[in-house]
């Protein structure tokens, strides 16, 4: 914690309080009151930290804490950045991501759009699009298997009955090239109804007064919507997209319980990755350097978007 | 009250009151499945007995290992006895989980040789081939086969295959007869249903598919080292014949399993098999007695056989599981105790008797053991034929890496076999240098 926080929390402390505190200076009662703060963010965030740093320096194990431990250098992060098979489970996680945001910020603004004008019932339908973001992802990820089940699922015996196919002929999470678009389609189903209310909310704080000045002025509907409701709405859709980004790079519970990360290893995702390395292989030495990497990728990027967002609402 | 009276009464109160403070609550943990019922009920007596209180940990075997190994890893007291699975003896013994338990069997006459020697090696003993000892052998359990006797049993298909195969349609003694009988209930309609040909294991996440791809591997010439050499990888675990071996589990996977098996384990080919769904399903032996039982596919209509042979050896997967005294244990003297009622031979008999897979000779080579259940000759035959996977202490990194590369090939098609058999050498090669062992 900077020397110019504690400054101003000691010149923010009201006189009142320091009377009471006889002999202690308004810099040392803000220490007081701040330290708890500090012990817990260093225990807790700080401290883990700097442990799996050093810990990605050695071949540890968890489940050997009797075995010798060794300082290996960067061996971990080189078999990392070499091994063909994280860079896999990375490009599945990029493919996720992008697929599930494009989708969802597409048909939850689209929704947020429709639901935005007055209509009868419009109520009962958001409450009825929200329902699924209120479900556990482990049952929504349950239940949908059996959606997905060829014999019995009602996923495939609805797409048979459009298309013609056999239901039985085909398996949205056994097959390598539809098991990644089975995840994006129970995402995008499950989050759109999030990315539908920031959007809506963003949408009601556009004021009327800003379209009656736009329809004095004869602009299109068309114009209307590119000129006022986007830019107006695109600083609530980048946050949006942000919240989204952050879960679904973390996403873990939807995708073990629909396809455990296959078939082969098409939809291994890093989180899921990572933990197999971490707590089922028990290299907890390697999967500390990955974490490590990961750390990094996701603090960049998050930077570099947090930066733009905040150009976006300085406009 | 007469002195002469007194006095050894009062002994006795002191003696019972003595043996009520030294009563132990001791905790089993297990799998969460069948048998772990059936263990339950045993322990009833030993309760009776002992006077100790018995609690069960049992965990799903999605999780089972998860769970018990963290909680081994951590030093954890809940465990005062733990069944786990014979893969972890190595880990056990070497991190320090589990109690040594030579001088125990010695001074209480348990003697190994009283058990199925699979079953000594495989549960028991570390490191593999040494008088070691760190379980008993507590369930046997081996990799078999359902199939629907009574399918089997119809003259039209009898007729259809005979016609077709130029044999008659019954349990297969090779791995080639089983993929024709597979192939040939795929996609049949048998009243009414769509069934198709086997149930077997895919599953990704856990050891699934290395427990179901070992049974056509072993018996295709792979194996995990030479007795010469226990660590020689190349050119044994991916040996041309290995990769047949692969190609051939590929091949059944894709030509006679139900669409999307994909990740399927013991639980999914149960349902599949019990629901009337596949001809022939791959498991391990403790489900014959559900099977056995229930109305669908019970009473006769269905039979076992044992992994059928394949062209250069006859074996089958060991499942299965000793029981050991964990170290962290407060309560080490009573979990002894324990294992010394368990051992008894008509401890053991009774263990049968409720659905238990004993592992004691008296108990199997009684002479009407064979005829005891549909399923009991099958269980001998296939328990004599029994591999089991590294029982390293890296098991868990050996056993993740086989299942990445045999489920990327076999499920999701990508390369071939012998690229995923070389894969497979190269990261066995790591780990083993990993742990000094290469």
């Amino acid at each position: 914690m900077s020397q110019s926080v504690i400054t101003r929390a000691a010149e923010a402390t009201p006189p009142g309080l320091a009377r009471r505190f006889r002999g202690l200076s308004d810099r040392t009662i803000a220490w007081i009151f701040v330290a708890p703060t500090i012990f817990l963010l260093l225990a807790v965030n700080i401290f883990p930290l700097i442990w799996t740093i050093r810990l990605s320096f050695t071949n540890f194990r968890a489940n050997r804490p009797n075995a010798g431990v060794e300082w290996i250098g960067l061996r971990n992060y080189d078999r990392i950045l070499t091994d063909s098979d994280i860079w896999q489970t990375m490009q599945a996680t990029a493919h996720f991501l992008c697929w599930t945001i494009v989708l969802q910020v597409l048909i939850g603004f689209s929704l947020a759009w429709l639901i935005n004008r007055k209509f009868k019932g419009n109520d009962l339908w958001t409450t009825i699009i929200v329902l699924p973001m209120m479900l556990s992802p482990a049952v929504v990820g349950n239940f949908w298997t059996f959606l997905y089940q060829p014999q019995i699922g009602l996923f495939n015996y609805v797409v048979g009955f459009f298309t013609g196919a056999d239901p039985t002929s085909f398996s949205m999470i056994g097959s390598v090239s539809l098991a990644p678009w089975a995840i994006i389609i129970v995402d995008t189903w499950m989050w759109t109804p999030f990315v539908m209310l920031i959007c809506l909310a963003g949408l009601r704080s556009i004021p009327d007064s800003i379209y009656e000045a736009a329809e004095c002025d004869r602009a299109s509907k068309w114009r209307q919507f590119w000129t006022i409701t986007v830019p107006m709405v695109l600083p609530f859709l980048m946050l949006a997209v942000l919240f989204r980004g952050i879960e679904n790079f973390k996403m873990f519970d939807l995708v073990v319980q629909l396809t455990g990360g296959g078939p082969g290893s098409t939809t291994e995702l890093t989180s899921i990755n990572l933990k197999r390395e971490a707590f089922e292989k028990w290299r907890t030495g390697y999967a500390s350097a990955y974490a490590i990497i990961l750390f990094v990728t996701v603090f960049g990027l998050a930077s570099i978007y947090v930066k733009a967002l905040n150009k976006v609402k300085e406009r | 009250m007469n002195i002469r009276y007194t006095v050894p009464a009062a002994a006795t109160a002191l003696l019972a009151i003595a043996g009520t403070a030294q009563a132990d609550d001791l905790t089993l943990c297990w799998a969460a499945w069948d048998p772990a019922n059936a263990l339950v009920e045993l322990s009833k007596d030993f309760e009776a007995k002992s006077g100790n209180n018995m609690s069960f940990e049992f965990v799903p075997w999605p999780n089972f290992a998860d769970r018990m190994l963290n909680e081994l890893n951590s030093g954890g007291k809940l465990c005062d006895l733990m069944i786990g699975d014979s893969q972890w003896i190595g880990l056990g013994a070497e991190a320090g989980h589990y109690v040594k338990l030579n001088d125990f069997f010695e001074a209480n006459g348990i003697s190994m040789d009283d058990f199925i020697p699979a079953t000594v090696t495989g549960y028991s003993e570390w490191p593999k081939g040494t008088p070691n000892y760190w379980a008993l052998p507590a369930f046997g359990d081996v990799v078999g086969w359902t199939y629907r006797k009574d399918w089997f049993e119809r003259p039209e298909l009898q007729a259809e295959f005979k016609e077709k195969y130029g044999r008659e349609l019954k349990a297969p003694d090779t791995l080639d007869e089983l993929k024709d009988i597979a192939e040939f209930f795929q996609g049949r309609d048998i009243d009414g249903t769509t069934v198709y040909g086997a149930a077997i294991y895919t599953e990704r996440g856990s050891e699934g598919i290395t427990m179901g791809v070992t049974n056509a591997l072993y018996n295709y010439g792979f194996s995990y080292g030479t007795p010469e050499e226990p660590y020689k990888l190349e050119g044994v675990v991916n040996s041309p014949e290995a990769a047949k071996g692969l190609e051939y589990y590929k091949a059944l996977y894709d030509c006679c399993t139900p669409p999307g098996s994909s990740d399927w384990y013991m639980s999914e080919d149960i349902d599949a098999y019990k629901s009337g769904q596949v001809a022939l399903q791959m498991n391990f032996a403790f489900i014959w007695p559900g099977v056995e039982a229930d109305p669908n596919v019970g009473g006769g209509k269905s039979g076992y056989f044992p992994n059928p042979a394949g062209p250069d050896g006859h074996f089958a997967q060991l499942g299965g599981q000793g029981i050991s005294v964990v170290s962290y244990s407060d309560s080490q003297d009573a979990a002894l105790e324990y294992i010394k009622w368990f051992a008894q031979p008509e401890v053991q008999a009774k263990w049968w008797e409720l659905g238990g897979y004993s592992a004691l000779k008296a108990v199997v080579e009684d002479p009407g053991f064979a005829t005891s259940q549909p399923y009991a000759q099958t269980f001998l035959d296939s328990m004599a034929i029994v591999k089991d996977f590294w029982a390293e202490p890296a098991y868990a990194s050996l056993l993740l890496s086989m299942q990445d590369h045999v489920h990327k090939y076999v499920v999701a098609g990508e390369g071939t076999a012998q690229e995923a058999l070389d894969g497979l050498v190269a990261d066995w090669t790591e780990i083993f240098q990993d742990e000094g062992k290469m």
